[in-house]
């Protein structure tokens, strides 16, 4: 089931993870259990994701983070806004990010 | 930017494809935390007594293997396996353990069990280890695993420590240890073994025992060389599962079974990798503590030992005429486990034969039929053509074995 995802909601990484940059691949490694569907598994962003991930501090909300990468990348904004819905959606799944403001 | 279906990719640290450039210069590191150990079992290459003061003494302290840690983990590592000895013997092992996984280490934890309690259930509850915990058990019945510890009541303990993982739902896995105590109980440990959730093959083994890791026990020592199987009964056993045994054999042998020239490291200790014992001195792998091939951490660094000591040691050419005219020239070299460790556990030298090694890897040749009855392996020509009837593929001459040192050692 997907999670809702509300763009003007801010979301912040969680703290029930370490996020490391090794050889300039996105680590994930959880810090619980339940992130993962084995006992062994780390995670890695592809570049869409790691743009995204960079972005999600708690003080911008969804749609600026998506403004925020329009300015980057040479996408229509609309498959942007589909891009960064769609990792929070699996982000958030994981528990990988939480929501930090009340929207 | 591109538009996936999945944004997330899950990976196990154990999957090459991880590193799209370059892999870091260290992707795991071993631990041994102490070399003592609350059993004291007859095959035993490295324990000491639990209230050895002195090696307690010389112990690397709590912030020393922080310090170690840290700097792992800021040369890229992703696991640290705490070893042994017995590593929960440290009263800071939940303290090391908590360190290692909040600076985004997974811990693979070798262990017997014994010492596993609720609290620590709870505590891989709470921060998973991210690696199933691995422990040797030693026998299926209270006789045969005290015969081998020689701790009264270590059986029990170990018992209570597996149900208290059961219980908790904390995923390990068994591996076993060949001995005449326990050797009747090989189908009833395995028949107990699948129904762990998290065993997904059958449980791995130590047969070929190594002798005293610090050569500080002739008498220690007799006692194992009296434990080890024959040739023929060691044969036999890695090849009960015979067709398995062939597939893997036929693989490994097109990849790693040629003859070595006058380099005494076939495997692949110290690259990316290597042990850091109890006293804070880096070993290119668990079992090789010559004094020539351990690099002081105290007085360096893992970056130095990894970028600049043990490239030097891997380097060393052997001199030795003995292992010129037969290892260097051992079509075998990939299927035995002559190893500069071995080398110095059974003669305190990096480069000298080691008989027994010999026997057994001769023995599998001989019954996969590399070998006729008597041949010796460095005497034969036509090698590549022997191993291509029997692998059905020419050589592809990788360049590194899997050390086995590393997954078949027990704790």
């Amino acid at each position: 089931m997907k999670a809702k995802i509300n763009l003007d909601a801010t979301y912040v990484q969680s703290e029930d993870l370490v996020s490391r940059e090794i050889e300039g691949e996105l680590i994930i490694v959880p810090l619980v259990a339940g992130m993962g569907d084995m006992e062994d598994e780390l995670f890695t962003l592809n570049e869409t994701g790691r743009a995204v991930w960079a972005k999600l501090d708690g003080k911008k909300s969804l749609k600026t983070v998506a403004k925020e990468l329009s300015a980057e990348f040479e996408a229509p904004p609309g498959e942007i806004e589909r891009d960064v819905t769609g990792l929070a959606e699996e982000l958030l799944k994981r528990k990988m990010i939480v929501k930090a403001s009340k929207k | 930017m591109a538009n996936k279906d999945s944004y997330s990719i899950k990976v196990s640290a154990d999957d090459a494809s991880l590193w799209k450039v370059n892999p870091p210069l260290l992707e795991s590191l071993d631990m041994e935390l102490t070399e003592r150990c609350n059993n004291n079992c007859i095959h035993c290459y490295i324990n000491l007594p639990t209230d050895d003061l002195n090696a307690k003494k010389k112990e690397l302290s709590t912030e020393e293997i922080q310090a170690i840690l840290q700097e792992a983990v800021s040369l890229g590592c992703l696991t640290v396996r705490f070893t042994g000895g017995e590593p929960l013997l440290r009263e800071d092992f939940e303290d090391l353990y908590s360190f290692a996984r909040k600076l985004g280490l997974r811990v693979a934890l070798f262990t017997n069990a014994t010492l596993i309690t609720a609290a620590l259930a709870k505590v891989f509850v709470r921060t998973p280890p991210l690696m199933p915990i691995e422990i040797t058990l030693y026998g299926m019945t209270r006789n045969s695993y005290e015969t081998i510890t020689r701790v009264p009541g270590s059986f029990k303990a170990a018992w209570r420590g597996i149900n208290l993982l059961l219980e908790y739902q904390v995923p390990f896995v068994v591996t076993g240890v060949l001995l005449p105590p326990n050797r009747e109980e090989i189908e009833e440990f395995e028949s107990w073994a699948t129904t762990i959730p998290w065993m997904y093959t059958a449980p791995s083994y130590s047969i070929l025992f190594d002798l005293r890791a610090r050569r500080d026990s002739k008498q220690k020592n007799q006692l194992i060389k009296g434990l080890r199987l024959t040739p023929e009964d060691a044969v036999a056993f890695l090849s009960r599962k015979q067709e398995k045994y062939l597939q893997e054999m036929r693989e490994f042998c097109v990849k790693f079974t040629r003859p070595q020239g006058n380099n005494i490291f076939s495997c692949g200790a110290g690259i990316r990798g290597g042990c850091v014992d109890a006293y804070g001195y880096f070993q290119p792998c668990m079992l090789l503590r010559h004094p020539d091939t351990v690099y002081d951490l105290k007085k360096g660094s893992l970056k130095d030992a990894l970028k600049n000591f043990f490239p030097k040691i891997r380097n060393i050419k052997t001199k030795n005429t003995d292992y010129l005219n037969r290892c260097a020239r051992c079509v075998l070299q990939g299927l035995c486990e002559q190893c500069p460790a071995r080398s110095w556990m059974e003669h305190g030298t990096l480069d000298t034969p080691v008989e027994y090694q010999c026997e057994i890897a001769h023995a599998q040749a001989t019954a996969l039929g590399l070998l006729e009855e008597g041949e010796r392996a460095w005497e034969i020509k036509n090698w590549k053509e022997r191993i291509r009837n029997f692998s059905g593929g020419t050589p592809t001459y990788e360049k590194k074995k899997p050390c086995k040192n590393q997954v078949m050692q027990e704790g």
